[in-house]
């Protein structure tokens, strides 16, 4: 160990304290706790560390060894062996947040790219820099929506059919924020929540509405009457979405969203247990000022060449002070990074093209399914890529069976939603094949004949 | 740019104009100088809406920082210089002719309390050494 400073020093210091020596630094610790026994196994050559490590890491269980079917909000994708390539460049993989943003003409180009990407995905007119994961960035669009209306409206409405971790997100964002009120339509009240039931809550104190799209059971809605609704009461909506089932569905644009917002992670980004992942949030420029986070602009020098700049930051401490509204000083660089080279890799006709495998695939496993004995496919058309299947036994009991034939199975339903009882969420991207399904649905018979 | 006879000034450099039981509110040269180029106001009131003296009432953004604007009496919102959203700059080119509320004055003593534009002057220059 380096320890700086010398003995001299070390007795000028005891001697300016009154002290004879170290020790007497720590008389109130009791004796006995000063150094206890630990119960440690002996040091080990970096060879053997190695290897007694390594067998740890053996005992993991990827989608790299096994078939994955799990999803509810995090897929398994193929991800181009270019993006880390890319992203293991030093210039990019050492930098933070740019805090002298204009030296850093690369990221900032980069997080401008990732900007215009997101925006041409949502049809929408602006994009920040980037959140932590989807759900915060919903929690963000709330309190965006909240400044908008000068905090005169109170009222927060999510979605029943909204990810319930991003509710409980919201949950958490918001609760320094007095007098607001969030509220869930029908929370497990029924198999599936009627979206069309969810206009019956908005009113003039509503700033916010939070939809999911496609929703959390996979369903495909077109929410172009209900955000038109919202919209005759003054509240503000935003849509969650799958940035993958925008290759192919009509955008929150399109359908009249005020805000968009989702998960990242589909975009090149591997599962990681959770992440880090990537936030996403787009908007109409008529919000730009109350946006959380910041934008990055495109301008020119004093001589006239391309150069990149922070444009706003309307709400962060630099600029607010002691008023800043958003949690967010940074963004996920690194994480956006790989967001915008998978986007650009893969081009509007690879993303419309990632996007219509999935749905197929989707849509062939759910027909297999559908005719295993005693499974039903709860989830109706249109769906994207997700599907709920009812099953005769119960989740854990299937999931353990699937896991026993290498198969990540389904997300347990019943824990969000009571009234779900024995069912999950089967998700399908274009790593599903035909065999796998296939043998998904083999094993789903056995299971149930066990 | 000399400081007009007729308004009166409150510490956090705002000023008002009275006219009867109604004024006019804006932001003194000193603040604008200070602010630098004005890039965005937002009012934080309607027309119609009751505030009190001290009260936050719109936020002033420039290319340096952003500035909360305060109410210098008591008072209800007859109108907003929403022409100012448009160009906030004019804020900058004319801090004494750019207006943001017009307002009725809840209690006339409040605008005794608050400074001549000579005592103004002054609190400005110590502030600037």
């Amino acid at each position: 160990m380096f320890i700086p400073h010398t003995d001299a020093e070390r007795k000028e210091m005891l001697t300016a304290l009154g002290l004879k020596n170290l020790n007497e630094l720590f008389s109130d610790v009791p004796d006995k706790y000063r150094f206890p026994e630990l119960n440690m196994p002996k040091g080990m050559t970096e060879m053997e560390a190695r290897e007694f490590i390594e067998g740890f890491a053996d005992a993991n269980v990827t989608t790299h060894d096994y078939i994955c079917f799990l999803g509810a909000g995090a897929y398994d994708h193929y991800i181009p062996a270019a993006i880390d390539s890319i992203l293991r460049q030093g210039e990019f993989f050492t930098a933070y947040t740019p805090y002298q943003p204009e030296i850093s003409q690369g990221t900032l180009q980069v997080i401008f790219e990732f900007q215009s990407l997101i925006c041409n995905l949502t049809s929408l007119d602006i994009a920040n820099a980037s959140h932590y994961d989807g759900a915060t960035a919903t929690a963000e669009a709330c309190i965006t929506a909240y400044a908008h209306f000068r905090e005169k409206r109170k009222k927060i409405i999510l979605s029943g059919a909204l990810n319930p971790q991003y509710r409980e997100v919201v949950h958490t964002y918001l609760s320094g924020i007095d007098g607001i009120e969030i509220i869930t339509d029908e929370e497990g009240q029924q198999s599936l929540p009627d979206p069309e039931k969810i206009i019956d809550v908005v009113d003039e104190n509503t700033a916010i509405v939070v939809l999911q799209y496609p929703d959390f059971f996979g369903r495909i809605i077109d929410f172009t009457q209900i955000i038109n609704d919202a919209h005759q009461k003054g509240a503000l909506v935003c849509l969650a979405v799958n940035p993958i089932a925008l290759g192919m569905l009509k955008t929150p644009g399109e359908m009249g969203a005020d805000i968009a917002v989702g998960e990242g992670q589909p975009l090149g980004i591997p599962l990681s247990y959770g992440g880090p992942y990537l936030g996403f949030l787009a908007a109409r420029k008529e919000l730009v000022r109350k946006l959380s986070g910041r934008l990055v602009g495109e301008t020119v020098d004093g001589n006239g060449k391309r150069g990149y700049v922070l444009t706003l930051t309307a709400r962060e401490q630099h600029i607010r002070r002691e008023k800043a509204t958003s949690n967010i000083c940074t963004n996920q660089g690194l994480i956006a990074l790989a967001a915008t080279v998978y986007m650009s890799l893969l081009g509007k006709n690879g993303m419309q093209q990632v996007s219509n495998l999935c749905y197929q695939n989707a849509h062939y496993a759910a027909k297999k399914i559908a005719a295993v004995p005693g499974f039903e496919v709860l989830t109706p058309e249109p769906f994207f890529h997700e599907i709920m299947v009812h099953c005769p036994t119960s989740i854990e009991h299937i999931n353990h069976h699937l896991l026993n034939e290498g198969i990540l199975g389904g997300y347990p339903l019943e824990n969000d939603y009571p009234a779900l009882r024995d069912c999950m969420l089967l998700a399908f991207t274009e790593k599903t094949t035909k065999e796998t399904i296939d043998l998904l649905c083999e094993v789903l018979e056995e299971s149930h004949h066990e | 740019m000399s400081t007009p006879k007729d308004l009166k000034f409150s510490e956090t450099d705002e000023w008002i104009k009275v006219k009867g039981n109604t004024a006019l509110i804006g932001i003194s040269d000193f603040a604008q100088n200070q602010l630098s180029d004005i890039v965005y106001i937002e009012f934080e009131l309607d027309v119609d809406d009751d505030f009190d003296k001290e009260e936050t009432i719109a936020t002033i953004e420039s290319v340096k920082a952003a500035a909360d604007i305060h109410a210098p009496v008591s008072g209800t919102v007859l109108e907003i210089n929403e022409a100012l959203i448009d160009n906030p700059e004019t804020l900058n080119e004319d801090p004494y002719g750019s207006w943001l509320f017009k307002i009725s004055i809840d209690d006339p003593s409040e605008v005794d309390t608050l400074m001549d534009g000579e005592t103004y002057d002054r609190f400005c220059e110590d502030r600037g050494n």
